[in-house]
């Protein structure tokens, strides 16, 4: 009757061989860390490096709300709120834990921890930096808790019904964090508060500043890798699949034996996990100071665009459109960098539209065109990327003529950004494909084999 | 459609063998549901006994698809009994239905368009795996053999259904009748015990519906389910059932061999109105 298992049984297993697939994603982020801090980090000036944190941690929300977003299909828009429940855990464990553990609240840098590095004759690990990995996982984990809450409502709602529930999730943690007392600044203060109130009292609406920084980009690229190995294990899994049929059909998913409820929270869970930890390094990162407006619904709007624009259910689009919206309003402050991009634009361009009219008209009834293959999708990719390009040194010469500033006007940038997107792409820059999947290509393919095939009948 | 198909079914069926496909028979009695005042099924009763080829037929809007419904737990009778194999069905959720053994395809086509073809396979296989979410993040050992398992069994259906060549193709991109089989794979992929096929035959050209007569007649052969299908094609219905049920507007009006019902005068009045 088990034949599946039956099967699975004559599969030769090797232990030698799954304790590599433990140990090497592990080793992986290590190493990345390791080189992001001492060998990227070291090299380039405090400011770039601030922003190639700030990529991580946007790589790390984007990746995690493709869980619930991209696989499940289920519409979440208080992403926001799961990000500032785990750096106010993890934020008030490392504030309160070092009064408790070390007497007060300054960091104890060893030498993996710290943005601009930590001092010459750091320790390699501090006991600070213990109390900081464990005030991560328990943000995280917290933050994961408050996930199944989120997800029960999803067992009656679907689709806009469930974008509001939300929305509120959010929006009350955000009212939460608001009402939350001063932080306590001493020791004295500290023995003073009543001992429950201590961790509770994290700044409301004046911010919570004074969280030790041990962030660094040891840190967050390590959890980076971490993010992006767990969610593309869960993507290949058979578990990964009962996620994505839900969001295709969540009737034909339950027929076919998926357990619909059991897999959306479960994707709620995993999605605010990683948020939590996100979350926990920015609480930690210098010139952050929390506040509840971290919870609010711009912050879980500027998940969404990266996950929108990298293609619901895309890993790896996720991540570039993270690094790319995270990184564009620097490029806009600076419109000469972005003029030279026309260097590249203006000849995109002009191959693009080379290119459409070697492609010549698809001709209707050919079987290449029945099965949705277009040899013109191709050079149609490129005069779209040339254009978004040359629009924007374009833009930039503009705004330096006139002498705006482009950055003020991001907001608006992206909104036109979704909108071209939502009509020209609707599924995103890489769809449910991943990177290095083959059939992204296939207009690639197209383009050429299309070729031949006309060369032939012509 | 030649012999080809024979070889590999039973090829596949050594992959297949004892996927839940067991005999055990379906009984229905009294089963009602109304929806406010409609009186969508009434008194809905069925015996379908092991590896049986079973058919529900009736006019527009007489209720198979309802009952469908009800059998497959997407709605919930207002009084009567469903068994499989001795255990109740009533309250249990779809996905539930489903791993107790009872499979169905969709009326209107409902594949995952999105995902790949050996994807809506592979995913069909999910309900009999056992690792946990642990082992899918540590890719532990039992999880990549229940994977290879899955591999190896969604490709054996893949090849019955001579849909192999296009098993990287995203679901919706295959023509109409390709669907409506991967649809069949896909329900025999869960290892039911029973099947029940909604208007398999419907949008497909003669030559299409010829070889699908054939195809659930092995399926049934091979895999030892119990089929029961709804279906409008008389030639379908009256060459492959061995007993059809009629319901009209809601209640079962006629049940027996395709030759007594052909003979019915209630059926034919059905069909054809009084004179």
């Amino acid at each position: 009757m088990a034949s599946l298992q039956d099967r699975a049984n004559l599969v030769p297993q090797s232990p030698l061989a799954a304790a590599w697939r433990v140990f090497w994603p592990l080793a992986l982020a290590l190493l990345v860390g390791v080189a992001m801090q001492h060998l990227v980090r070291p090299n380039i000036d405090a400011y770039p490096s601030k922003q190639i944190l700030d990529v991580g941690i946007a790589i790390i929300l984007a990746v995690s709300l493709t869980i619930v977003n991209g696989f499940t299909g289920q519409f979440s828009i208080g992403h926001a709120g799961f990000l500032a429940v785990g750096g106010y855990v993890a934020g008030s464990i490392t504030y309160y834990g070092s009064f408790a553990l070390f007497g007060s609240a300054g960091a104890t840098l060893g030498t993996m921890s710290g943005l601009y590095g930590a001092k010459a004759d750091a320790a390699f690990f501090t006991g600070g930096e213990g109390l900081f990995l464990f005030a991560l996982l328990a943000g995280g984990l917290v933050s994961a808790l408050l996930g199944v809450v989120v997800g029960l409502p999803s067992l009656r709602l679907r689709g806009d019904y469930l974008a509001i529930v939300t929305l509120g999730f959010g929006e009350i943690v955000r009212v939460l964090i608001q009402q939350t007392p001063q932080v306590l600044t001493s020791k004295d203060a500290i023995a003073a508060a009543k001992p429950l109130m201590v961790p509770l009292s994290v700044g409301g609406s004046l911010g919570f500043g004074n969280v030790p920084k041990y962030t660094s980009l040891f840190w967050v690229y390590a959890a980076v890798v971490l993010t992006l190995i767990i969610a593309y294990r869960l993507k290949q899994s058979s578990t990964g699949r009962a996620m994505l049929s839900i969001r295709e059909d969540e009737i034909a998913a339950e027929a076919m034996g998926v357990k619909t409820t059991y897999y959306k929270v479960w994707g709620f869970v995993i999605a605010a996990f990683f948020a939590g930890i996100a979350g926990g390094l920015y609480a930690h990162t210098i010139g952050i100071s929390l506040s509840p407006v971290d919870a609010g619904f711009q912050k879980s709007f500027d998940i969404i665009i990266m996950v929108v624009l990298g293609g619901l259910g895309s890993i790896s689009g996720a991540a570039i459109a993270a690094a790319i919206v995270t990184y564009l309003p620097e490029l806009l402050r600076t419109p000469d960098t972005l003029m030279k991009f026309a260097v590249v634009g203006v000849p995109m361009l002009v191959i693009g539209i080379a290119l459409l009219g070697l492609a010549g008209r698809p001709d209707h009834k050919s079987p290449e065109k029945k099965r949705g293959h277009d040899p013109r999708a191709f050079p149609r990719f490129v005069i779209g990327l040339g254009v978004i390009i040359t629009g924007l040194s374009l833009l930039a010469f503009l705004a330096k003529r006139f002498g705006i500033n482009l950055s003020d006007y991001r907001l608006i940038l992206f909104a036109l950004a979704l909108i071209v997107m939502m009509i020209t792409r609707p599924q995103g820059l890489l769809g449910v494909r991943e990177l290095w999947d083959g059939a992204l290509y296939r207009p690639l393919r197209d383009f050429f084999t299309a070729r031949r095939h006309k060369g032939g009948t012509a | 459609m030649s012999s080809g198909v024979s070889i590999t079914m039973s090829d596949a069926a050594e992959v297949l063998k004892g996927s839940g496909a067991a005999g055990e028979s379906l009984e229905v009695r009294g089963v009602s549901k109304s929806f406010g005042g409609l009186k969508a099924v009434q008194d809905f009763r069925l015996s379908l006994p092991p590896a049986a080829l079973y058919g529900l037929i009736g006019p527009n809007g007489a209720g198979k698809t309802t009952c469908f419904n009800l059998l497959t737990g997407v709605y919930r009778p207002d009084q009567g009994e469903i068994t499989l194999g001795g255990k109740s069905l009533i309250g249990l959720r779809p996905s539930e239905i489903a791993f107790t053994g009872l499979a169905r395809t969709f009326q209107n086509i409902r594949l995952f368009g999105e995902l790949s073809v050996f994807e809506n396979v592979k995913l069909a296989c999910h309900l009999r795996t056992t690792h946990s979410l642990a082992g899918v993040i540590l890719r532990s050992g039992w999880q990549r053999s229940e994977e290879a398992a899955i591999r190896e069994r969604a490709r054996a259906l893949l090849q019955v259904f001579r849909l192999h060549d296009r098993m990287d193709e995203s679901a919706r991109n295959l023509p109409y009748g390709d669907q409506r089989r991967l649809e069949i794979a896909r329900a025999l992929a869960t290892g039911p015990k029973v099947l029940l096929l909604d208007e398999p035959a419907a949008g497909m050209n003669p030559q299409e519906k010829k070889d699908l007569r054939k195809l659930i007649r092995e399926v049934r052969d091979v895999f030892g389910v119990s089929i029961l299908m709804i279906e409008h094609d008389m030639g379908v219905v009256m060459d492959l059932c061995e007993r059809i049920t009629v319901l009209d507007y809601g209640v079962p009006i006629a049940e027996g061999t395709p030759y007594e019902i052909q003979k019915n005068p209630k059926v034919i009045e059905a069909y054809l109105g009084k004179e």
